[in-house]
């Protein structure tokens, strides 16, 4: 058995093989490669027995189930008009500055990647981002810096 | 009742727990299922998520379908961008929220309840599950039979949409439905379903804690009770607000502005942008109801740049399922850019005005239908800065 088919098989184990299993089912696999793969679907779509393009279907519906490969920390930055008006770009610069990608690409060393997203619901704390499930407030670049300096450490 | 000239703070939902919202259910429990449900039609409560339905009248409804598996939600989904009231109930009052359900799951004979909380807010549930358990000894303690459990949701807006968040739990895309039927008579799993917003479960255990003659005395003769406001953008006092019902913009403005209000988005980017010259209405008018999320903007703000914001927004959100918003929210976005650019005259603007009405008419879910409240209105009231 494959490393997927394990999580998969723990997974059905926990959450049912009905079809209303399929998000919390889906949202296992992202806690723990934080991607879903087409692979990963065929998987899914054999344990649940649907079809695999309706597993996709599903799957690429949702922002918080991704289908490209992930670092093993998604930065999600707020670019919702509060955020916006806060500041959001020189962060997003910051970011990127630091970590040497563009928005929605990956480190080399498969850490670190960085996305946008709608509002997070931070609007009178922003600007705001997530790294995996965390919140981060009232981002400014220094802090940007201090926050990764502790990711990267693994502080956190 | 009414006071059109000042703001007027109420103190209800965000108070601390002078009795226990567990007594709260307790109390109701004592009270009996008609009365509970009288009580909240008296008290005039409606939706807080931002649709306004008469609360108890759901309540009513839902008490009447006859079925062994009924389920109550609480739609914790609050993607609207400037709203985040109810990220502040969960975190800061979630036993009122818990014991609003349980009174809902006891008046209409549900036994099951679920939260859907928006993946954004996943770092909640950890605090979440701890005031379930204090609920679970509550409820063996009263004898009720009444679960809750975490749903969490994956970064979709639309899933905010009561139908489209019920496709989402049986594992589909969250593409609304069709109404009728409505989740009332067939919803989650094909049983009846009551679906209120985190703050409506609030106020429903102050209803039940203060009685419908106190709850209804706060307020305007239409809208009644407190209202939580999230407040945002250019203000020295941005946060959550609990404010009564029935104040003027222009008193909002004076208290929260920061002395130079250009304009004031009220119900988030699907609600009305409202001009300076306009501030003397009402902020929510009679008849209607809002999320309550403001966004303050300040003279420095250029209003294309947040019209821009909003399209883009929708159009990433809208789900594609249906033409008129799929098609309409992409061609407004480029629009406003060709507008801007030069590229297509100012009185294409006034395309875009009707293409946006089109969508209103035609669309099948509130947000295809809403996205001509704040395009028109700041097309209207801001068209020089969206050809200059």
């Amino acid at each position: 058995m494959t490393k997927i088919e394990q999580l998969v098989n723990d997974l059905t184990g926990k959450y049912g093989k009905e079809r209303k299993s399929l998000m919390p089912i889906l949202q296992g696999i992202v806690k723990e490669k934080r991607y879903v793969d087409n692979t990963d679907m065929v998987h899914i779509a054999r344990a649940l027995d649907i079809s695999a393009a309706d597993v996709y279907g599903v799957a690429s519906f949702y922002s918080f189930i991704e289908n490209n490969e992930m670092g093993k920390y998604v930065i999600r930055i707020c670019k919702s008009i509060t955020c916006e008006m806060k500041g959001k770009h020189k962060i997003l610069k910051a970011l990127e500055e630091e970590l040497r990608i563009k928005l929605g690409e990956t480190t080399h060393n498969k850490r670190f990647t960085l996305l946008e997203t709608n509002c997070l619901g931070l609007c009178d704390v922003g600007p705001a981002m997530l790294i995996n499930e965390e919140p981060y407030t009232k981002l400014t670049p220094e802090k940007v810096h201090e926050i990764l300096v502790d990711y990267r450490n693994e502080v956190k | 009742m009414a006071n059109n000239n000042k703001l007027k703070r109420a103190d209800i939902i965000f108070s601390t727990y002078s009795v226990d919202p567990y007594d709260v259910l307790d109390m109701a429990m004592k009270k009996g299922k008609t009365d509970v449900i009288n009580e909240l039609i008296e008290s005039g409560l409606r939706g807080r998520g931002g649709a306004g339905f008469p609360t108890g009248l759901k309540w009513k409804f839902m008490a009447q379908e006859n079925n062994e598996e009924k389920y109550i939600i609480c739609n914790a989904d609050e993607g609207e961008p400037g709203t985040f009231k109810d990220r502040k109930l969960l975190v800061d009052v979630p036993r009122k929220v818990i014991s609003g359900m349980a009174i809902a799951g006891w008046a209409t004979n549900s036994k099951k309840g679920i939260i859907y909380l928006r993946a954004e807010y996943n770092n909640l549930i950890p605090a979440l599950e701890k005031e379930i358990e204090v609920f679970n000894k509550y409820a063996s303690k009263f004898d009720l039979d009444f679960s809750v459990n975490i749903y969490s949701g994956a970064g979709a807006y639309v899933c905010g949409e009561e139908t489209a968040l019920i496709e989402s739990m049986e594992g589909k895309r969250g593409e609304p439905r069709n109404k009728p039927p409505f989740p009332i008579q067939s919803g989650y799993l094909g049983k009846p379903t009551l679906v209120n917003n985190v703050e409506t479960f609030a106020a429903a255990s102050m209803v039940c804690r203060y009685g419908a003659k106190k709850y209804e005395s706060y307020g305007t003769s239409d809208q009644h009770g407190s209202k939580l406001f999230s407040l945002s953008g250019d203000s020295p006092k941005e946060g959550v607000h609990e404010l009564e019902l029935g104040m003027k913009i222009s008193d909002f403005v004076e208290e929260y502005g920061d002395g130079d209000t250009k304009a004031v988005q009220i119900g988030g980017v699907a609600g009305f942008c409202i001009p300076r010259k306009e501030f003397d209405q009402t902020i929510i008018g009679e008849g209607n109801t809002t999320g309550g999320a403001t966004m303050i903007f300040n003279s420095t703000r250029s209003m294309y740049n947040v019209i821009h914001n909003y399209l883009d927004f929708f159009a990433e959100e809208s789900c594609g399922q249906c033409t008129p918003c799929r098609v309409g929210t992409q061609q407004l976005l480029k629009g406003v850019e060709a507008v801007k650019a030069g590229n297509k005259p100012e009185s294409y603007l006034d395309d875009l005005v009707k293409l946006s009405k089109t969508m209103k008419l035609t669309s099948k879910c509130g947000l295809g239908q809403s996205v001509t409240n704040s395009f028109s209105s700041i097309v209207k009231n801001f068209r020089e800065e969206m050809i200059y």
